[in-house]
């Protein structure tokens, strides 16, 4: 990730604020930045999702498309993630650059949704061992300031709350052949239930303390941070540690206590919002990348 | 502890009424035609096409009896002798440090050109040279004002005064060149409890006012003792103002900084960051910088 270079006394500085919970813009040691969201945006994908945190601005597009089940699950659809991180983000993104931060969350966002809960992949399925419904779940980095899991798992439960996959049926003929229809009416569409996809909270630890929503500065202080992947309920999907510091076990401990309550706090306001938007429907201004 | 989510939305137009303006400002993007009178002279941001004067830059055109130039709002910061800077060393060489200054060169600082710890006036040797690290390291940051400028645009900077020298504990803000207005100081002690670096290049630094003048020459020592919280509080409110002014395009100078200052009591410190309380404080410090010159 982009880092940035400071000085011992910069670094100093911040360590202490952390240590009085007034950080260096005035938050506590759990508060976000004000995040945008808006759904919608791309308009040749299944659901896309644009959010904001800070300057972090991410793009996820979903695209639902026909493919054949698993072998070793034949009753459920599949979710392939790939995050592109474009050369707007940094320089250093440029070329292959961003390949290895890339496939890093790439390979974080399999493991949060690899389990039975998160998304109920069996309403995928169209025919067992035959067809299924693939999500490709393509994320967008397009400005990076810090705390991208967050912004990225917020904005995949935003674009996987606006997708809509066309619903289509299994018609068998006398002679055995079998026919995939898809309805006329082209808004008759299936929604995925999204109320256990999971949001990831990540905690980075300064000095004693820790903290939820780091900037670039404070992430240049701390040396090492915990991701944990939060449902709704509080069920925890995924923890992982990154960076090259240690952390001993009653830290962990204290982290994941603290991811677990500010990612359950994280969900209402979020389902709040992507409700408000659908409610506005077709009176919505549309914002995008030009407002 | 909730999350502050809310819906994008559109960016709104600043009232026109709020801005004091005798005449109406030249502004131009670029492609823009400046005027097809070919009696006059190009400055930087324009060139000539077919006859007609065009833009390159968007900014606002600037008219000095016969020359006509473009001055961008987003730029590169383009130093003049005397301007103080606020830098950052990324590099440590022979005999002189290179320095970040947001600007399309990075700035050179001679070991000829800084304090030597003592306030000693002497010939720098080679143990000066090797013992550079110890001063100023890679990521340090420095005030400085700029000596000279060289023949392809770097600037050539010195620190041979007291109020120069590396930065202690504080706040590093990074605004567009074109906002920092020039005046006759940009040392600050600002009357809400911190103080102020207004870098002509755009980097704004906030400390906590020094408790006593420090009698160490040349500024090389800097302490790690933890500031006040009240201090902080100070400081995490003027950067969070400063950030405020230069979203909304304001220039910065002490007096704006300490009316929006004085408008963000109203807000807690974190609320300051939401857009529409930054714009409700930018809002009234414009008014009364209009009062004020009214």
């Amino acid at each position: 990730m982009a880092a940035v270079q400071m000085s011992e006394a910069e670094k100093v500085y911040i360590m202490h604020g952390v240590q009085d919970d007034l950080r260096v813009d005035g938050r506590g040691c759990d508060d976000y930045r004000h995040m945008e969201i808006e759904t919608d945006v791309v308009s040749n994908t299944s659901g896309s999702a644009r959010v904001k945190l800070g300057l972090t601005d991410i793009l996820v597009g979903v695209k639902a498309e026909m493919g054949r089940p698993k072998l070793e699950k034949p009753f459920e659809g599949c979710l392939e993630f790939f995050v592109d991180c474009s050369a707007n983000a940094t320089p250093e993104f440029e070329g292959r650059g961003g390949e290895d931060l890339g496939t890093e969350i790439a390979n974080t966002l399999y493991r949060v949704f690899d389990n039975g809960c998160s998304i109920d992949l069996k309403t995928l399925c169209i025919c067992p061992m035959e067809h299924c419904w693939t999500l490709y779940v393509d994320v967008l980095l397009l400005q990076c300031d810090g705390n991208l899991f967050d912004a990225i798992s917020v904005a995949i439960k935003a674009a996987l709350f606006n997708t809509r996959i066309p619903k289509v049926q299994m018609i068998e003929d006398e002679e055995g052949t079998k026919e995939i229809e898809l309805s006329d009416d082209p808004y008759d569409c299936m929604r995925l239930d999204v109320e256990n996809v999971p949001c990831i909270v990540t905690l980075c630890k300064i000095g004693h303390r820790h903290v939820v929503d780091a900037t670039l500065q404070e992430k240049a202080c701390s040396m090492a941070s915990l991701l944990v992947a939060v449902t709704k309920k509080g069920t925890i999907t995924c923890v992982r540690k990154v960076g090259g510091g240690s952390l001993d076990p009653e830290s962990v401990f204290e982290m994941i206590e603290t991811g677990k309550r500010v990612g359950k706090a994280l969900h209402t306001p979020l389902q709040e919002i992507l409700r408000k938007e659908e409610s506005l429907g077709k009176k919505r201004r549309k914002v995008g990348f030009l407002g | 502890m909730a999350a502050d989510m809310r819906l994008a939305a559109a960016r709104k137009r600043a009232p026109g009424s709020l801005v004091s303006q005798d005449e109406s400002k030249h502004l131009v993007a670029p492609g823009d035609v400046i005027t097809t009178d070919t009696g006059f002279m190009r400055g930087h941001g324009t060139y000539t096409e077919d006859e007609k004067l065009m833009a390159s830059v968007a900014g606002e055109v600037e008219r000095v009896n016969k020359l006509i130039c473009v001055r961008p709002l987003k730029t590169r910061f383009n130093g003049e002798v005397g301007d103080v800077v606020v830098g950052r060393i990324t590099e440590v060489q022979q005999k002189r440090w290179k320095v970040e200054t947001n600007s399309r060169l990075d700035s050179v600082l001679l070991l000829s050109s800084v304090n030597l710890p003592g306030g000693e006036l002497r010939r720098r040797s080679s143990e000066d040279e090797l013992a550079m690290r110890d001063y100023l390291q890679e990521g340090d940051l420095i005030s400085a004002e700029v000596q000279s400028v060289f023949a392809d645009g770097a600037l050539s900077l010195h620190t041979c005064s007291l109020k120069y020298g590396k930065l202690g504990q504080g706040v590093l803000v990074q605004v567009s060149p074109s906002l920092v207005k020039r005046r006759k100081t940009h040392f600050h002690n600002l009357l809400c409890g911190a103080s102020i670096i207004l870098g002509n290049n755009g980097y704004v630094w906030i400390y906590p006012t020094p408790a006593q003048q420090d009698e160490e020459a040349g500024g090389f020592f800097t302490s790690t003792e933890p500031v006040p919280l009240c201090d902080r509080e100070v400081i995490s409110r003027l950067q969070n103002c400063i950030l405020a002014l230069s979203a909304h395009k304001v220039l910065l100078y002490d007096t704006s900084v300490l009316y929006c200052y004085e408008s963000s009591l109203a807000h807690q410190i974190k609320d300051t960051l939401k857009p529409e309380v930054m714009e409700e404080i930018v809002m009234e410090t414009r008014q009364r910088l209009v009062e004020q010159e009214g």
